[in-house]
């Protein structure tokens, strides 16, 4: 059911060209000096940012895809989370969408049911981060772009975090592309781990 | 009753008033004095001009000088709602979008009233056409340039929530869909005020000068009526038209949200 997710020669702005290919299930890991393009590239893959080269999903080239479906299929959670209704609920497809995974990570990410009637103003950076990405990975995406997903979040919740999605790739649901500025975490998350340089990905041996 | 003629003294009276006007400026420290008395001066000088084009224009009648003068007053009025906005799509683009706008908010509005509803022959007599096009220009501009800077301000203000509900698989349509929803509001929420306002707290200038010209107050009403209607459809078509260019314009043809298009009016 997943499938193999290809970076081909991707370039934007100064950097590039970026190439990586990620096995069905797997979760690699993105280190890199603040300011390098790391973010950029999440974005870029993602297709909202001009670039050259592509991205093949199963072998299907992104712009086989509208850009709707790739950017479900390819989802990525921006470091910083953006809300625009007054409340949680309204951010979230209810209807549509699994409620059983949907209260599954609502409770494991530490609130009930009840955080959709919440006011969005009155929500914590880290309450931020968690439901933000509980609303894309209720989703279901087959590739998982994780900004620095877990900065906001003391060190229980990022574990809880991590294993989420950790499960999620091993369950063969989706593959994860994570950024982090924290070693350690990665060693955790993922199986491989690359430097972003400003012209290429250099492979770090693992067991950092 | 014929019109009493205003004499060059009667002017200058008047004019009198706003040197007044720039001397307590001068006197506070307001610091507006030089532009009170140049816009005062630019204005007078202005409306000479065009009183003697217009003199020119109704006397000759000729439907190639009615429509030259009507698109230099097209342009003009492009010209101001694309100045207007602090930050202005790249190139070209964002003047024809203005000037596209103001052509569907007035020129083709105009048109229809003069052929279909005034029903004037010619169709371009310049009395009616000339003024009939300014005044629908003049009042549906506000409305147009508002709500055009507002919503590239908007989308620039607001590009993160832009680009996180497109990276959450939204359409560009729905990812700025909230914002271009207000700032048509914001461009028409003047005139339908206005429209709430007319007769009860202000009397229509248009309406005021027919009345002093000698017409009949129903007569006049009925073209105030007319004209508010106009100005009322105009504004909300064009500022359609405005929003919806612009909107397109930001975003390229895979949805991406590409502010690189825009540049800023100041110097920084």
């Amino acid at each position: 059911m997943v499938d193999t997710f290809t970076i081909r020669n991707i370039a934007f702005l100064e950097n590039g060209p970026y190439s990586l290919e990620l096995t069905a299930g797997e979760c690699c890991g993105l280190i890199g000096a603040s300011g390098v393009g790391k973010s950029q590239l999440l974005r870029a893959i993602a297709d909202v940012l001009v670039h050259e080269g592509e991205c093949l999903l199963a072998g299907t080239p992104c712009l086989s895809f509208s850009p709707q479906s790739w950017r479900k299929a390819v989802a990525m959670v921006p470091a910083e989370s953006f809300w625009w209704h007054d409340h949680v609920g309204p951010h979230f497809d209810t209807d549509g969408g699994d409620t059983v995974l949907l209260k599954d990570l609502i409770t494991r990410l530490g609130f009930d049911m009840d955080v959709f009637t919440w006011q969005i103003s009155r929500l914590s950076t880290g309450e931020r981060q968690r439901l933000s990405l509980v609303r894309t990975l209720v989703t279901k995406p087959r590739v998982l772009l994780l900004d620095e997903p877990t900065s906001g979040l003391d060190k229980e919740m990022a574990t809880v975090v991590e294993v989420i999605v950790l499960e999620m790739c091993a369950g063969g649901q989706c593959s994860c592309l994570w950024v982090s500025h924290d070693p350690e975490q990665l060693s955790r998350v993922a199986s491989r781990n690359y430097q972003v340089e400003l012209h290429g990905l250099v492979e770090l041996p693992l067991c950092m | 009753m014929h019109v009493i003629s205003l004499s060059a003294f009667d002017l200058s009276l008047a004019a009198l008033l706003l040197l007044l006007l720039a001397g307590c400026s001068f006197r506070i420290g307001l610091g507006i004095e030089k532009k009170i008395i140049i816009s005062g001066m630019r204005m007078t000088v202005q409306l000479l001009l065009v009183g003697l084009v217009l003199k020119v224009l109704f006397a000759s009648g000729s439907l190639y000088f009615v429509m030259f003068m009507s698109l230099v007053m097209l342009l003009v009025a492009g010209y101001e709602v694309w100045a207007r906005q602090t930050r202005r799509l790249r190139g070209s683009t964002g003047y024809l979008i203005s000037t596209g706008s103001m052509f569907v908010s007035s020129f083709s509005v105009a048109f229809l009233a003069l052929t279909v509803m005034v029903g004037v022959d010619p169709w371009y007599t310049p009395q009616y056409a000339i003024p009939m096009l300014g005044m629908l220009l003049g009042n549906t501009m506000n409305g147009v340039a508002l709500s055009s800077d507002r919503l590239i301000t908007d989308i620039y203000k607001q590009r993160g929530m832009v680009e996180q509900r497109l990276l959450l698989g939204q359409s560009w349509q729905e990812a700025c869909g909230d914002i271009r929803r207000d700032c048509m509001r914001v461009g028409m929420i003047p005139i339908i005020n206005s429209m709430a306002a007319a007769g009860v707290v202000s009397l229509p200038g248009m309406m005021t000068g027919q009345i002093l010209g000698g017409s009949s107050p129903i007569d006049a009403v009925k073209y105030q009526i007319l004209i508010m209607f106009l100005i009322a459809a105009g504004t909300g078509f064009g500022v359609m038209t405005a929003i919806w260019l612009i909107s397109r314009r930001l975003f390229d043809d895979r949805q991406r949200l590409v502010l690189d298009n825009l540049t800023s009016a100041k110097a920084h």
